[in-house]
C-alpha cells in the first residue's frame, strides 16, 4: 500500500470505522477477548498496563515447553540446539521489527524497567562524573526516573527535567535550553503511559545529537502503537517490554548502537556473559551476550518473537490510524460526560485516554466499571510527578489496542453514567 | 439489591458527600499520616486524648468514597472510647472487611461500621477502608513517620 492509500485508509477509518482492519477477525485471534466478567462481556481497556495475547503466542509458549524446553548456549544435545536456535531467531525478529542494523544490537532483558536500569548502570555510570547532568522529561514513568536518580546519586550528577504545558506536550525550546556542556545523556518516553502524548522523538534526538549527547528512548508504550525504526530515529538506545506488545511478561529488549554496547561494561556477572573465567581474570563474552548473565527467559524470548511476527503481519500504519480514530472517538464521547476532565490533550496522542470526574474518585469509577465488565486502570500510573502537575492524586485511564471497538467505548461511557448516578 | 448498592450503601455515600469531623484539631495530642502508595490516597488523623480516653478525633485527606467514608465513620465511632476499646474495634473492623468476622455473632460494637461488611467481596478495596485505621493506630503508638498500607 503506498502512502496515499494509507492516508486514505486512515481518514476513512476515522469517518466510518475500520475498513482496512477487520477488528472482529483480529479479536478472534485473542482467546480472552471472548470471555465474560460478572456475566458481562469483557471490555478490556487496560492495554497500557498489559496487552492480551494472541493464540499464536500462547501456542508458541506451549510448544516450547512441550517440545523444545532446554537450556541454551550450553548443551551439545539436540534440544539445547533447537532452543538456542529459537531463542536467537527471536533476537533476529526483534532486530527486523525495530530495523536495527545488526542482530548483536538486541539485548534481551526482563522488560523496560530492567532495560533502563541496565543502561543507567553501565552506559550511564561510565559516562557520568560529578556535576554532569542527565535530562529526562516531566512525563516519565517511575522506571525512567528512579534508575537515573540512582546513578546520579552514585556519580554526583544532577537530573534535569524537560517541562510540559497543560495539554501534556513537552516544551521543545526549553528542552533545547537544558542541553548544555554538562549534559551527558537524555532519556525520555516516546509515548506517555499516563497522558498518551506522542513526543517528537526524531526532532528531540536530533537536538541532542547536534550537541553530541546520546539519547535513550523508553518505547514501552510506543512499540505497540507506532511503527518504530531505530535507524530512522537514529536513537542510541530503545527499550521496550514484550507484554505490552502482545507478548509474554518477563521479557523485553534493549536496542543499543553497537559502538555503545561494545564500549559498555557488563551489567550483571554470571554464566553465559563470560568467555572464560579463572580466579585471576575473567574475559567477558561479546555483545549482546555480555549483558545476558544467567539462564534467560528462553520461553519468553521465543514468545516475544511470535508476538512481533504477529504484529508485523498487520499493517502498522493502518493500525496506528485505526487507534488514533479510537482515541478521537473516546475524547468526543467522554467530553459529553458531565463533570469530566481529560488529563492529557496533546495534539498527537496514541492509545491512552486519562480523565477524572468531578464527583467520583477514580477508584470508585474503577470498581463500578469493573462490575460492568469494563477493565480500566485507576491510580497514579507510576507517574506521580504527572499527577502532581495536574493537581490530582490519581486518574482513570482507558487505553486501547487495535482489537478495541467503538462499541466498547460506548459501554465505558454508559458505565461512567452509572457511577455518576450512584454518587449524585 | 445490585452490587453497587451493596458496596456503596447510603450511609457510605452520605459520609463521602459530607464527611463528619473533617478538619484539623489545633489542640491534638497525637497526629499521624496514612498513605496508600498504590492509589495515592492520603489521610491525616488528629486525636485529642484525655488520659486513656479519646475525647476528640478528626481527619483531613483526599481519597475515594470508601476511604473518606471510612475515616468519617471511624471518627464518629471512636469519640469517647478508651484506647483498649479503640484497638479492639480496629481488629474487629479489619476482620470484618477481610471477611473473617462472623457477622451474626460478633458485630454489636461495630455500630455503624457494619456498612462496610460487603467490602470483603472487594479485596482490592479493603486497604481503602483500613488506611485511616492504620494511621489512627500509629498516632496512638506515637510513631512519627507516615504509615503505609504496603
Amino acid at each position: 500500500m503506498d502512502s496515499i492509500e494509507r492516508a486514505e485508509a486512515t481518514v476513512s477509518d476515522r469517518l466510518t470505522g475500520p475498513c482496512r482492519i477487520d477488528v472482529d477477525r483480529l479479536r478472534g485471534d485473542f482467546p480472552i477477548l471472548s470471555s465474560t466478567v460478572y456475566g458481562k462481556p469483557l471490555v478490556y481497556l487496560d492495554n497500557a498496563a498489559t496487552t492480551q495475547k494472541p493464540a499464536v503466542v500462547i501456542e508458541t509458549l506451549r510448544n516450547y515447553y512441550e517440545q523444545v524446553n532446554s537450556n541454551i548456549h550450553r548443551g551439545v544435545h539436540h534440544l539445547s540446539q533447537v532452543a538456542t536456535d529459537e531463542y536467537e531467531k527471536s533476537r533476529r525478529t526483534v532486530q527486523r521489527f525495530l530495523n536495527a542494523r545488526k542482530v548483536s544490537e538486541i539485548v534481551f532483558v526482563r522488560g523496560t524497567t530492567e532495560g533502563v536500569n541496565l543502561i543507567a548502570q553501565t552506559f550511564g555510570r561510565s559516562r557520568l562524573a560529578e556535576g554532569d547532568e542527565v535530562v529526562i522529561s516531566a512525563m516519565e514513568h517511575h522506571s525512567n526516573i528512579v534508575p537515573w536518580q540512582m546513578v546520579c546519586e552514585q556519580m554526583g550528577a544532577r537530573l534535569k527535567v524537560i517541562p510540559m504545558n497543560d495539554r501534556g506536550e513537552l516544551l521543545i525550546e526549553k528542552y533545547a535550553g537544558l542541553l548544555g556542556p554538562r549534559t551527558k545523556l537524555v532519556s525520555f518516553v516516546h509515548v506517555s503511559n499516563a497522558l498518551g502524548t506522542v513526543n517528537p522523538a526524531r526532532e528531540m534526538i536530533q537536538l541532542a545529537h547536534e550537541r553530541g549527547i546520546p539519547v535513550v528512548l523508553d518505547g514501552a508504550q510506543s512499540l505497540p502503537h507506532l511503527k518504530v525504526d531505530v535507524q530512522e530515529l537514529d536513537v542510541d538506545f530503545f527499550v521496550f517490554s514484550g507484554h505490552k506488545a502482545f507478548g509474554p511478561t518477563g521479557i523485553g529488549a534493549v536496542y543499543g548502537k553497537l559502538k555503545h554496547l561494545e564500549a559498555m561494561p557488563p551489567y550483571q556477572g554470571g554464566g553465559d556473559m563470560i568467555s572464560s573465567v579463572s580466579f585471576e581474570k575473567t574475559t567477558y563474552n561479546e555483545v549482546p551476550h555480555k549483558f545476558e548473565a544467567g539462564t534467560p527467559n528462553i520461553a519468553g524470548a521465543i514468545g516475544l518473537g511470535a508476538s512481533l511476527e504477529y504484529l508485523a503481519g498487520l499493517d502498522l500504519d493502518v493500525v496506528a490510524g485505526y487507534e488514533e480514530g479510537l482515541v478521537e472517538y473516546a475524547h468526543e464521547a467522554l467530553l459529553e460526560v458531565p463533570g469530566l476532565r481529560l488529563i492529557g490533550t496533546a495534539e498527537k496522542k496514541a492509545g491512552v485516554v486519562s480523565f477524572v470526574l468531578e464527583s467520583v474518585h477514580p477508584h470508585d469509577i474503577g470498581t463500578i466499571l469493573d462490575r460492568e465488565g469494563v477493565a480500566i486502570r485507576t491510580g497514579h500510573h507510576c507517574a506521580q510527578p504527572v499527577m502532581d502537575f495536574y493537581g490530582v492524586p490519581a486518574t482513570a485511564r482507558a487505553s486501547f489496542a487495535f482489537y478495541n471497538k467503538r462499541e466498547e467505548i460506548d459501554i465505558l461511557v454508559q458505565g461512567l453514567g452509572k457511577a455518576i448516578e450512584v454518587f449524585r | 439489591m445490585s452490587f453497587v448498592n451493596e458496596l456503596y450503601q447510603e450511609v457510605i455515600l452520605d459520609h463521602n458527600r459530607q464527611p463528619r469531623n473533617y478538619g484539623d484539631l489545633p489542640d491534638a495530642t497525637e497526629k499521624a499520616e496514612g498513605y496508600n502508595p498504590l492509589c495515592g490516597d492520603r489521610v491525616t488523623v488528629y486525636i485529642k486524648r484525655d488520659g486513656d480516653v479519646i475525647q476528640d478525633v478528626k481527619f483531613v485527606g483526599a481519597g475515594c468514597a470508601i476511604s473518606t467514608a471510612s475515616a468519617s465513620l471511624m471518627t464518629e465511632t471512636l469519640k469517647g472510647k478508651n484506647l483498649a476499646q479503640a484497638r479492639v474495634l480496629f481488629e474487629k473492623f479489619r476482620d470484618m472487611v477481610m471477611g473473617n468476622l462472623d457477622m451474626e455473632m460478633d458485630d454489636e460494637d461495630l455500630e455503624k461500621l457494619v456498612v462496610f461488611h460487603r467490602l470483603s467481596d472487594y479485596p482490592v478495596r479493603v486497604k481503602c477502608a483500613t488506611l485511616v485505621w492504620h494511621a489512627l493506630l500509629s498516632a496512638l503508638e506515637k510513631e512519627e513517620k507516615a504509615v503505609s498500607t504496603e
